[in-house]
């Protein structure tokens, strides 16, 4: 067992983590955070994703240990503290962009992944991107239009909802 | 209607923010004090005898509390099918043991063996890595025609055979479709394979069993989409602990699709372990776990015949299916192929003579149980591919062959022993006609040969039996269950109400839309009405949500026991008023003397039933509450029109859906926002059917699509937006709402949409290919395209 620091969405986050654990785990088992899910086993479906400096990552495709010193955010941390959606949270809402929910972490944590880098993406470059995260619920119609609505994007032109 | 959202309106959904912000509740988040894990040990070959298995070395392993093998469950129940079919002859079917750990045999890959029970789910896992277990290879059978032949290894020893029934349906049919298709003008055959699914809803199984050695109390923690049926399933058949006794809690659960309806070895193994050990146990499946251990789904090969007069009228349907079951029977594995398959086969046409056979099959791979339309996506995909390939052999309009022969006059008794009570399919086509711009496809198809891509249409209709129902009628046909559903709707002293629904929401959004049901009722807002679901020991006994029944059934429910709420209301409005209860109109949440400006809020009268100092005591008692339990008299039949449009590179056999358009008839609509992601979903899962998915076992019965790198999953890439229309409308004539169900349309409806395209579109590159078995790969395709 080894110690591991690191801050989690904002605030300091330690626990003792054998050299195997992976950040889902140390995330969901040691911190309590549920919100990141796993759905594979094989680093394909996405509901797993956070944002580790930054960027978006499959959080069970890293060790606990590497995340050492990171700034990490998951899904938890999304939200103002007074509990406002951010714009991706809130245009998945406004769009039904989410039907079971167990998808939904990784798909906003990597849409706002997506919009850091691209603000303006087209319907092609959401759904290239949202290659790494499966929904089986939505069919991915309305993620897709979320995610479009968020940029700030007129979506009313799109097939009948 | 009430201010934010009543019926028909797009009131966004209120689970969405605990989702959203990482607050839901999973199975998975649920960690009881003191809890163990577990860790499976399962076959990796797909039959052979148990010879040994030893423990020692693991159970001398690090946080080891105990191992359990199949002789632990000796004298427990096994785990129970919930449907008996009775074959052609007038016999039952053939049904085996299913022990909850494999004894004497194991009969598939991901049969389990052992279970390891540790403190940490690691260790658990380790230690079942040293367990060593001694397995004598048999011949497997994975093949259902190979089964059947004389000789074949038998997955059950104690069977005759591999053959679990031979059914026909209507058997009294059968001379009458033979002297049809005999005497026919035209008859075309079709021969094909609905390919095995796995379901893979996103959250994988878990379960966790706790127990109170004080109150001998159990609870089981597991994600179903049905918890009453498994506390009576498992309660009663498997381990024996009397209702009251056993709590079953389902809390949010991450998609279903059919997977999670039928009761697993997994929660019988946590609830006895708990016990056992005086522990809480928890398994949590990986997606390698559950590619072995979910019930998969379709698996069906099928030759049909389709028959016609001079005139192009459909005279007789005769098929032959071979349904595979799997090793065991799941819960509902039996009804699949039958009920919910042969009843179908009418399909939204007039056709006179239809006889259905279907021989279940044992072979050694997973069990097959209900996925997504369960049924009848197997019997749309044969009858709406058949009249596709009749309508090129003759030489005329596929969408003309359709609308010529729809059922127009209503109801309408089918040859397949249902009656569809209302449906509009002739406007159900116009409709899709124009929103999929069928007009326009022939200035779309030259500017994908512009590209050097094929393009191709595909059409089709579907109707699907949805609300499975009634009782008396499915235990005749064999269901070892009613099919009923319950409400309570607990109006509290403020006037705020609670309303417990045996149906269960796992992406549904019932916590949204039945609320919009009752505040219209009532006139007040729907934010002072909250869903409780998912607790035995909560909401009244219900029978869960598939087959698309949770509005149809438990929404009537609902519905029945408001107006139980109303009336009695009313009564107390009228003491209140010191008015006559015949004279009381009740409107928008107010209570008025009609003629007269005297009334009484909602909320007056609420507190009046539970503050009852003026109140009709001697006519009535205190309080506000009331259950419905609701057992439909028909089935709903839901119906629409698709249409698909692909590209095909003719290079490389890529199939691209381009667009596709969705007409359907779901009767009175609660919440068309909730209705189109319904039929989104659907309609990937379907395109997923007919272009990606395939799980694919060797000889051996090894599976070799056992992950995401192999079980190629329908991705956002791989879809266009879809158009979507509701808009046609014949309400159910049996259920209070008018509702039918839209949960499993898309899925219905879309595979022979997209096949009738790959085929319309390599015929326009001159390819005489008159059918292309599904998935349709690049591989397939380009290979047809060499043929």
């Amino acid at each position: 067992m080894s110690q591991v620091s690191m801050t989690v969405n904002g605030k300091p986050a330690s626990g003792e983590i054998e050299g195997r654990t992976l950040l889902v785990d140390f995330l969901r088992e040691t911190l309590g955070l549920t919100g990141t899910h796993v759905g594979c086993d094989t680093s394909q479906c996405g509901a797993c994703v956070v944002h580790v400096d930054g960027r978006d990552v499959k959080a069970c495709a890293v060790f606990a240990a590497e995340c050492d010193g990171a700034e990490v955010v998951t899904i938890e941390g999304m939200a103002a503290p007074d509990g406002t959606l951010s714009a991706v949270q809130q245009a998945f809402q406004d769009h039904h962009g989410l039907q079971c929910g167990f998808c939904t972490p990784g798909m906003v944590m990597s849409a706002a992944a997506l919009l850091d880098q691209n603000p303006n993406p087209s319907e092609a470059e959401i759904r290239d991107y949202l290659e790494g995260n499966i929904c089986r619920c939505t069919g991915y119609h309305n993620i897709v239009k979320a995610i479009l609505a968020a940029s700030g994007q007129d979506v009313s032109k799109i097939a009948a909802e | 209607m009430p201010a934010d959202g009543g019926i028909g309106a797009a009131t966004p959904r209120r689970e969405d923010v605990r989702f959203l912000t990482g607050d839901g509740n999973y199975t998975d988040d649920i960690n009881v004090r003191g809890q163990a894990y577990v860790h499976f040990l399962r076959s990796d070959v797909a039959h052979g005898t148990l010879d040994k298995i030893d423990t020692q070395a693991a159970a001398a392993m690090p946080g080891v509390l105990r191992i359990f093998t199949g002789a632990d469950f000796e004298g427990v129940g096994g785990i129970p099918c919930g449907w008996q079919v009775t074959d052609k002859h007038g016999e039952p079917m053939q049904e085996p043991a299913h022990p909850v750990l494999a004894q004497g045999k194991v009969r598939h890959v991901g049969d389990p063996i052992a279970a390891v029970v540790a403190e940490t789910a690691a260790e658990a896992r380790d230690a079942a890595e040293a367990i060593e277990v001694e397995i004598s290879d048999l011949p497997a059978v994975t093949d259902m025609k190979a089964a059947l032949e004389d000789g074949a290894p038998k997955v059950h020893d104690d069977l005759s055979s591999n053959l679990c029934f031979d059914w026909g349906f209507v058997e009294e049919n059968k001379a009458a479709v033979d002297a049809a298709i005999e005497s026919a003008a035209h008859v075309t055959t079709l021969e094909l394979v609905n390919q095995r699914l796995v379901a893979n809803p996103m959250e994988p199984r878990v379960a966790v069993g706790d127990y109170s050695r004080a109150g001998d109390e159990h609870t089981l923690y597991t994600t179903s989409q049905n918890p009453h049926v498994i506390r009576l399933l498992m309660g009663a058949f498997v381990l024996g602990i009397p209702e009251h006794k056993l709590k079953v809690v389902a809390p949010d659960v991450g998609g279903g699709f059919g997977s999670k309806i039928y009761h697993y070895a997994e929660e019988a193994f946590v609830t006895f372990a708990a016990k056992a050990l005086n522990r809480p146990v928890k398994w949590t499946s990986s997606r390698s776990e559950a590619f072995l251990s979910d019930a998969q789904g379709r698996d069906h090969v099928t030759k049909i015949e389709l028959a016609l007069d001079a005139d192009n009228n459909f005279t007789a349907i005769r098929t032959e299916t071979y349904a595979n079951m799997g090793a065991y029977l799941s819960t509902f594995a039996p009804c699949v192929p039958t009920y919910l398959h042969g009843t179908l086969m009418a399909g939204n046409y007039k056709t006179p003579n239809i006889y259905v056979n279907v021989k279940a099959v044992f072979t050694n791979t997973v069990p097959v149980d209900a996925y997504r339309g369960a049924g009848r996506p197997e019997a749309t995909f044969q009858l709406e591919r058949v009249i596709d390939k009749a309508a090129r052999e003759l030489g005329v309009d596929p969408i003309a062959l359709r609308r010529q022969n729809f059922v127009t006059e209503f109801p309408y008794a089918t040859p397949v022993a249902v009656e569809y009570d209302t449906g509009d399919y002739t406007a159900t086509m116009d409709k899709l006609e124009e929103i999929a711009d069928l007009a326009g496809f022939e200035a779309r198809r030259k500017e994908s040969e512009k590209k050097g891509l094929l393009r191709g249409l595909g059409v089709n209709c579907y109707i699907e039996a949805c609300g499975i129902a009634p009782s008396a009628l499915v235990g005749a046909l064999g269901a070892r269950a009613g099919l009923y559903d319950a409400a309570t709707v607990r109006v509290n002293a403020t006037g705020s109400i609670s309303v417990m629904v045996g149906a269960h929401s796992h992406g549904q959004g019932h916590e949204t839309a039945f609320p919009q049901v009752v505040a219209e009722m009532l006139g007040i807002d729907a934010a002072q009405i909250d869903i409780v679901h998912g607790d035995t020991s909560k909401i009244p006994f219900g029978m869960g949500t598939y087959g698309s029944r949770s509005l149809a059934v438990c929404g009537s429910a609902m519905v029945k026991a408001t107006e139980k709420i109303i009336a009695k209301a009313r009564k107390i409005a009228a003491h209140l008023m010191e008015a006559a209860e015949a004279d009381i109109e009740f409107k928008d949440g107010q209570f008025t003397v009609a003629g007269t400006d005297k009334s009484v809020a909602w909320g007056d009268v609420t507190l009046a039933a539970y503050v009852p100092h003026n109140y009709p005591l001697d006519e009535i008692e205190p309080g506000l509450e009331e259950t419905a339990f609701y057992d439909p008299a028909n089935f709903t039949y839901p119906a629409g029109a698709y249409a698909c449009e692909v590209e095909l590179d003719p290079e490389t056999g890529k199939v691209t859906v381009a667009r596709f358009a969705a007409a359907d008839d779901f009767g009175n609509i609660i919440n068309p926002m909730i209705v189109d992601g319904q039929v989104h979903g659907g309609i990937a899962q379907g395109i997923g059917q007919a272009l990606l998915e395939h799980c694919v076992y060797d000889e051996n019965g090894q599976l070799l699509t056992g992950s995401y790198m192999d079980y190629a999953m329908p991705r956002a890439d791989d879809l266009p937006f879809y158009s979507v229309d509701h808009s046609c409308q014949t309400p159910c004539t049996h259920n209070p709402l008018g509702v039918k169900g839209c949960g499993e349309a898309g899925a219905i409806g879309s595979p022979p949409a997209v096949i009738n395209a790959v085929v319309d579109a390599l015929q326009s590159g001159g390819h005489n290919v008159t059918h292309i078995d599904m998935p349709a790969s690049p591989a397939r395709v380009w290979q047809a395209m060499q043929g």
